[in-house]
């Protein structure tokens, strides 16, 4: 048999002789395989980004969530869910007097709304955060300074803008001590936060603008709160913690009306159904993958009858079955591996295009898997045509007409 | 002198779709020297595509025996009978049989591919090759860039690299009008004056008459055989 480099070449200059063709067949790998690596690239940032959010409240936190978290009422941090929350501020006052291994418990709202300054006007999600929670997201002011206990306590119209807010609503100008509106009220600008958090998903914490949360209770006719915050001493603790929580806000509300989880936990539920997407997506993906190998064989079978003739000739003139066997073998596999190269770049231009709105991340293991896949498929579409060119009687193939 | 091959008795039966036997050699005795230049000629139907194919061990005899060279190469395995293709058999077709949108150079090189030589020795001897059928100056021109004869030359020259023991040439002329036809025929006397052992199959008298012997044929049996 002749060396494979040979092969290979004649694989290529036989693919190139029909160029247009070549493209056209290679689209549906192409198709498939940058649909894989965008699909997987936007379950992953949706993964990190998720991630992220809940790093930023810090380790060794355990959060009390209104209604049954995980069975059925899926993750409960909508908007929403502040209307149907039954925490208040007198839960998170008891908590924080049952003492060690508690360090610090805080609470929050938040909801949307307009935040308007001379003319201008954002539409954007407003926090209500209590101070021991500003300190477990570990927040502080670029300049100005962030709100306190004591404003806090006397429900003040003051509010802490986001680092992109800022300039979205003064431009180049100084919003300290400046009266934006929101909601029909008035605020005081009395900072500007540093970057906290991560963007991505339509959501950037940045474009927040936070105020303190009795005040925002006040603003959106709330006695309620969103969740609450639980640091616990250390990490072995937490388990301790929760059963503290449980037991005392069991004392008031029914089971199903409150759930405890610390972070991990949470964490690994929401990756659990994000890998089960990322999977689906996949799937979809893989399926179009299978079409385009179809699609390779369909188009290689035409090969061989067009090109009987040449296989003919080849035979003739000393090509062994098996040389023909590879030749046809190789173009399928360089066919769908061409594909898979071109569907990569496509794929990841595009994560990195979308990456200007929400977050993606371009994983190794999608693009081993695309190019394993491809490769797989053309070997597997690749056998049938090639092997009945290799069993063409080489007589019979020169009289083709 | 040695037979280049030798056919003894060799019958060829073919069986059809519906189960008919038709038997196209009906018994052939017939040795080819080195240096001969001998065509086949009969009508259509006479058997001598199968004796082509026979000859240029495309094709097993049915029984009877033929030898390569002294060796009996009547029921070798595909992959052997390719190998001894590429080593002795140069084809010439009648339909030029070119790889479309492929230049001259590389459709030449072709059997040296499956002959296991190295890139830069194949173009060498590819240019050589093309040199010799006159055609240096158009090595890099596809097939559709040229005539008809010229398309003849470059399969001859296909035949020619290998350094064949034999070249076969089926019906070399008849996709080609008669002036390009004789140069053709002109260019196998030459070569077979230059030492090369030339077979041609045809059905045209006067292109057989350019051989130094021709076989006839006619339902399966050599009617004559005579040296010109």
């Amino acid at each position: 048999m002749i060396p494979t480099g040979e092969i290979l070449k004649l694989s290529i200059q036989s693919l190139l002789r029909n160029k247009t063709r070549s493209l056209l067949t290679m689209l549906g790998i192409i198709i498939g395989v940058s649909a894989v690596i965008l699909l997987v690239s936007i379950g992953q940032g949706l993964q990190s980004y998720i991630t992220n959010q809940f790093e930023s409240l810090g380790t060794n936190v355990v959060m009390v969530l209104p209604g049954k978290f995980g069975a059925g009422g899926g993750v409960a941090t909508t908007a929403h869910s502040v209307f149907v929350s039954k925490l208040s501020l007198n839960d998170v006052e008891r908590i924080s007097k049952l003492g060690s291994p508690i360090e610090m418990v805080g609470a929050s709202i938040e909801s949307t709304s307009n935040v308007s300054y001379a003319g201008k006007s954002r539409y954007t999600t407003i926090g209500g955060f209590s101070a021991e929670y500003l300190k477990m997201m570990n927040l502080s002011a670029a300049s100005g300074r962030v709100y306190t206990d004591a404003d806090d306590r006397v429900s003040k119209n003051v509010v802490d803008l986001g680092q992109t807010l800022a300039p979205k609503l003064f431009g180049s100008g100084n919003p300290l001590g400046k009266s934006v509106t929101i909601g029909g009220q008035k605020f005081r600008v009395i900072g500007v936060l540093n970057k906290f958090g991560s963007s991505g998903f339509g959501v950037d914490t940045n474009e927040f603008a936070i105020m303190p949360l009795t005040t925002a209770q006040k603003l959106f006719g709330l006695k309620s709160v969103q969740s609450i915050g639980v640091k616990a001493k250390d990490k072995d603790s937490i388990p301790v913690v929760i059963n503290m929580v449980k037991k005392e806000l069991g004392k008031r509300l029914k089971d199903d009306e409150f759930s405890v989880v610390d972070s991990s936990n949470l964490l690994q539920t929401i990756n659990q159904v994000l890998s089960v997407l990322t999977l689906a997506l996949g799937g979809i993906a893989a399926i179009s993958l299978l079409v385009g190998g179809v699609g390779i064989m369909n188009i290689m079978l035409v090969s061989v009858t067009e090109r009987t003739r040449e296989v003919g000739l080849r035979k003739a003139v000393g090509a062994k079955p098996k040389d023909i066997l590879y030749q046809f073998l190789i173009e399928a596999i360089v066919l769908s591996l061409g594909g898979g190269l071109i569907g990569v770049i496509i794929g990841s231009l595009g994560a990195w295009g979308l990456s200007n709105f929400i977050e993606t991340t371009v994983t190794w293991w999608s693009i081993l898997l695309s190019f394993g896949v491809s490769a797989l498929i053309g070997i597997i579409f690749g056998v049938a045509p090639a092997a009945r060119a290799s069993k063409l009687n080489p007589i019979e193939a020169l009289k083709y007409e | 002198m040695a037979s280049l091959i030798s056919l003894s008795k060799v019958t060829k039966t073919y069986r059809l779709d519906g189960g008919v036997e038709v038997q196209a050699l009906r018994g052939i005795d017939l040795k080819i020297k080195e240096k001969e230049f001998v065509s086949i000629i009969g009508p259509s139907g006479s058997g001598k595509s199968t004796l082509m194919h026979i000859i240029g061990i495309l094709d097993s005899p049915s029984t009877g025996l033929v030898e390569l060279e002294g060796k009996n190469v009547g029921k070798l395995p595909e992959e052997k009978l390719a190998e001894l293709r590429n080593k002795h058999i140069g084809f010439v077709f009648q339909a030029f049989n070119l790889l479309p949108r492929t230049s001259a150079l590389d459709n030449v090189e072709l059997p040296l591919i499956y002959s296991g030589v190295s890139a830069t020795e194949r173009i060498r001897r590819a240019e050589e090759a093309l040199k010799i059928v006159g055609l240096a100056e158009r090595m890099n021109h596809t097939p559709a860039q040229l005539s008809g004869g010229q398309q003849q030359r470059v399969a001859i020259a296909r035949a020619l690299i290998t350094k064949p023991s034999l070249i076969l040439a089926d019906e070399p002329t008849g996709n080609l009008d008669s002036k390009a036809g004789d140069e053709i025929v002109s260019l196998l006397k030459e070569l077979n004056a230059k030492g090369n052992t030339i077979v041609l199959v045809t059905h045209e008298l006067e292109i057989a008459k350019k051989a130094k012997r021709i076989v006839q044929m006619k339902d399966g049996v050599i009617i004559s055989d005579k040296k010109i």
